[in-house]
């Protein structure tokens, strides 16, 4: 199953090596990673995005917690929480298409962040099914180039089960 | 008043009480050896090669509970040190080994003699550090140690730039280390200790598996309580052999591949299991899903990723060894004896049974020397008081199997990393924290080949350490694989005519060297060995088609053991288990 990872850790150079070295040292695959510095600078959140069943989700968040520059990991999956993601598509639609794709980046509450001649830039934020839905429907205009930011989560307040 | 990053180095360790490390020096480690020159308290042995200094450093550890102290140049000096170190993280040894670097303003340029020994030894460190500033230095050194020592101890490393070590700073101790982020569990939860109480109290066939962590937090008298008043039979992993004295009525021995076979026999006839300390390693659970297969699993350690990582658990318990065991010999004592009194006698009765049947033997009567009886007469010679170091291969099993530990820290073995080379320099790190006590290498003639510029490091520095070579001519533990699993294709593992002749290697590093080839030799040669105050390196040349017995192929089930009598039989089965 799939599993959003929030970890606290020290804002210092190495750390997200320590991180991904752990991933890669035993074999856990990481779907995407995103870390950005908290209010206290000296502290990161870096949300890892990783799958595997009970038992590998189980040594992953203790192996994390066992890393001296770990703070506190929270695996948001057993949360009520929110979850979202950034992505920027280049489209490179046939003349006929344009307004489509402006129809399309409307209706996804999209932005367009650069045009030229033949592209069109779209900023779309959104949980993983919106952004699976525009790519979709995008996919048949040509996309050019598309980038990502990786998810970030952060969980509800309120209603944390413990 | 301000002082240099190398004067810091040196206040911080003695702040720390280090007496003693180990080193070897290079350019950009001169400032500090400078300072060394002159000091009287804190003494640096001089090994022969940087794996010797960490390996050395890693028995020091070992036999005496403090960290161990290694200083190295930079480049290809710290590379030297990675075997060292990867070998302290797989058992678990408290140990801060410092490394040289090129200035802080040359890092990242391929300067000369400049290596990423932070990159590379991250994922084989507890933690590591590189130091920018001389300001920050004195704090480092005091969280290295407090690391390397606390939790699930391990080697921390510090690379420390040269213009670190020559800019100056004021020297403040930190008295204390607090890492916001770092917070080991010491005290075990109370209700799953209760719990484990009761199902001890009413288990019908328990065994206690003690692992090297009983050893690290010191836990041998609570371990030995509890196994009296619970009348629990123990075994013991290689890294717990000492943890519970090898000569008790109730211990097994050592389980796993080549575990004795009343220890296997009771593992997988158990219905409960107290793993205690240790982190069920293939080479001692053997086939995962056929391990202990009746058997409740109460599990307890310091390091909770220990838990769960390979076998199921009913009770896990995070926490200290020691404290978790004396906490649980006051729970158990409201539990009533008379539970399990009779039940227990009865378990006694079979594992009694399974020694009798099968006891480790070996053909005592062959006039060719028999490795095994050289390990058993050192134990009868030392009546079992000395420390024991191994190199790895068959004469690390012999050692484990025929030598019986009763007192921890009394076995050096590279277990978890299964590092060739570590027993001489082991030896040299123990003998130098004891220096009257009787330190032994228990050796290869290959293994032995990895570090033997170390009996250098013994003769000047007077360590009378005694290396016993059980020379079989061959990497025998992988010819025995070859044998019994390769259709007798001894590729690259036979040593002969180039095993050179130790007798004069010892006398060329002006230690003493002796040679026994019959078995009437064995004890003289021992005898003298010990006698004389100086390193001595004995050659026994034993036979070479000895076998490590009883043994567990890899990937079967531990209860799945071949013995000697049985070799031309168990071919046949150990095709089909392949
Ligand atoms: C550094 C290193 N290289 C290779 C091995 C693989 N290995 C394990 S045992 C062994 C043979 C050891 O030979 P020797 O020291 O003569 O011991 P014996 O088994 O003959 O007692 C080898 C090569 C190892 N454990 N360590
Ligand atoms: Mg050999």
């Amino acid at each position: 199953m799939r599993h959003t990872i929030s970890v606290l850790v020290e804002n210092k150079f190495g750390v997200l090596s320590r991180i991904s070295g752990l991933f890669s040292g035993r074999g856990y695959n990481i779907e995407s990673l995103s870390v950005g510095e908290t209010i206290d600078p000296q502290i990161s959140t870096m949300t890892i995005v990783t799958t595997g069943d009970d038992w590998i989700i189980e040594q992953i968040t203790k192996q994390l917690n066992k890393l001296v520059d770990v703070i506190k990991v929270i695996d948001m999956t057993e949360l009520d929480h929110v979850e979202r993601e950034m992505v920027l598509i280049k489209v490179a639609p046939r003349q006929e298409d344009k307004a489509e794709v402006l129809r399309l980046a409307e209706i996804f509450r999209g932005r367009i962040v650069d045009s030229s001649q033949k592209t069109y830039t779209i900023e779309i934020t959104g949980d993983e099914k919106k952004i699976a839905a525009i790519v979709e429907l995008l996919r048949p205009m040509g996309i050019k180039e598309f980038v990502r930011t990786g998810k970030i989560a952060i969980a509800r307040e309120g209603v944390k089960k413990a | 008043m301000k002082i240099s990053g190398a004067e810091i180095f040196i206040q911080s360790l003695k702040k720390e009480g280090v007496k003693h490390m180990f080193g070897y020096p290079g350019g950009v480690v001169l400032n500090i050896f400078d300072h060394l020159h002159d000091e009287k308290e804190l003494q640096l042995i001089l090994t022969r090669h940087e794996q010797g200094a960490v390996h050395a450093a890693d028995g020091y550890a070992r036999a005496t509970g403090k960290p161990g102290v290694v200083l190295v140049t930079s480049g290809p000096g710290a590379t030297n040190t990675v075997t060292g170190i990867a070998t302290a993280y797989m058992d678990s040894i408290p140990m801060v080994v410092f490394t040289g670097q090129v200035p802080t303003m040359l890092i990242g340029n391929d300067a000369f003699q400049e290596a990423d020994i932070v990159g590379i030894t991250r994922p084989c460190t507890k933690y590591n550090f590189l130091v920018k500033n001389v300001e920050d230095l004195a704090q480092v050194i005091k969280e290295a140690f407090y690391i390397a020592s606390t939790g699930r101890p391990g080697p921390v490393l510090i690379d420390l730039p040269k213009d670190v070590t020559t800019h100056k700073a004021e020297f403040v101790w930190p008295e204390h280390a607090k890492i916001r982020s770092y917070n080991p569990t010491y005290e075990g939860n109370k209700y799953m200790i209760t719990q484990a109480a009761h199902m001890i109290a009413k288990a019908k066939k328990p065994v206690i598996i003690a692992g090297g962590g009983v050893i690290l937090s010191g836990a041998s008298k609570e371990l030995k309580e509890f196994a009296e008043y619970t009348d629990v039979p123990v075994t013991m992993t290689l890294m717990g052999l000492g943890g519970f004295p090898g000569s008790h009525k109730l211990s097994l021995g050592m389980l796993g591949m080549h575990g004795t076979y009343y220890a296997n026999k009771s593992i997988q006839d158990a219905d409960l299991l107290v793993a205690v300390g240790m982190r069920f390693d293939d080479r001692v659970t053997g086939k995962i899903d056929a391990f202990a297969p009746h058997a409740k699993i109460i599990h307890i350690d310091i390091d909770p990723t220990s838990i769960r990582k390979n076998v199921r658990v009913d009770v896990p318990i995070v926490g200290d060894v020691k404290k978790v065991l004396s906490t649980m010999n006051k729970v158990m004592k409201d539990e009533v004896k008379e539970q399990w009194q009779e039940v227990r006698k009865a378990w006694l009765k079979q594992i009694s049974a399974w020694k009798a049947e099968r006891p480790l033997e070996y053909d005592r009567n062959a006039d060719v020397i028999k490795p095994q009886f050289v390990v058993e007469k050192i134990h009868e010679l030392t009546k079992g008081d000395a420390i024991i170091a191994t190199e790895v291969g068959q004469n690390q099993m012999w050692a484990a199997q025929f030598y019986k530990y009763d007192r921890p820290r009394t076995l050096l073995s590279s277990g978890g990393l299964g590092t060739m080379g570590y027993g001489l320099p082991a030896a040299i790190g123990a003998q130098l924290a004891f220096p009257n006590k009787l330190v032994i290498d228990i050796a290869g003639d290959g293994s032995i080949q990895m570090n033997i510029q170390e009996l250098a490091t013994a003769v000047i520095n007077k360590l009378p350490v005694k290396v016993a070579i059980l020379n079989n001519r061959y990497l025998g533990m992988v010819r025995q694989w070859q044998e019994l699993f390769y259709q007798e294709r001894y590729a690259h593992t036979k040593l002969d005519e180039t095993v050179p002749d130790f007798v004069k290697i010892a006398e060329a590093y002006s230690a003493v060297g002796l040679r026994a080839t019959k078995r009437s030799e064995v004890e003289p040669v021992l005898k003298e060995a010990f006698s004389i105050k100086r390193p001595v390196m004995m050659d026994f040349v034993v036979d070479w088609r000895e076998k490590v017995y009883p043994m567990v192929p890899a990937g079967a089930a531990i209860d799945e053991m071949l013995f000697r009598e049985e070799e031309k039989k168990s071919e046949k089965k150990l095709k089909a288990v392949r």
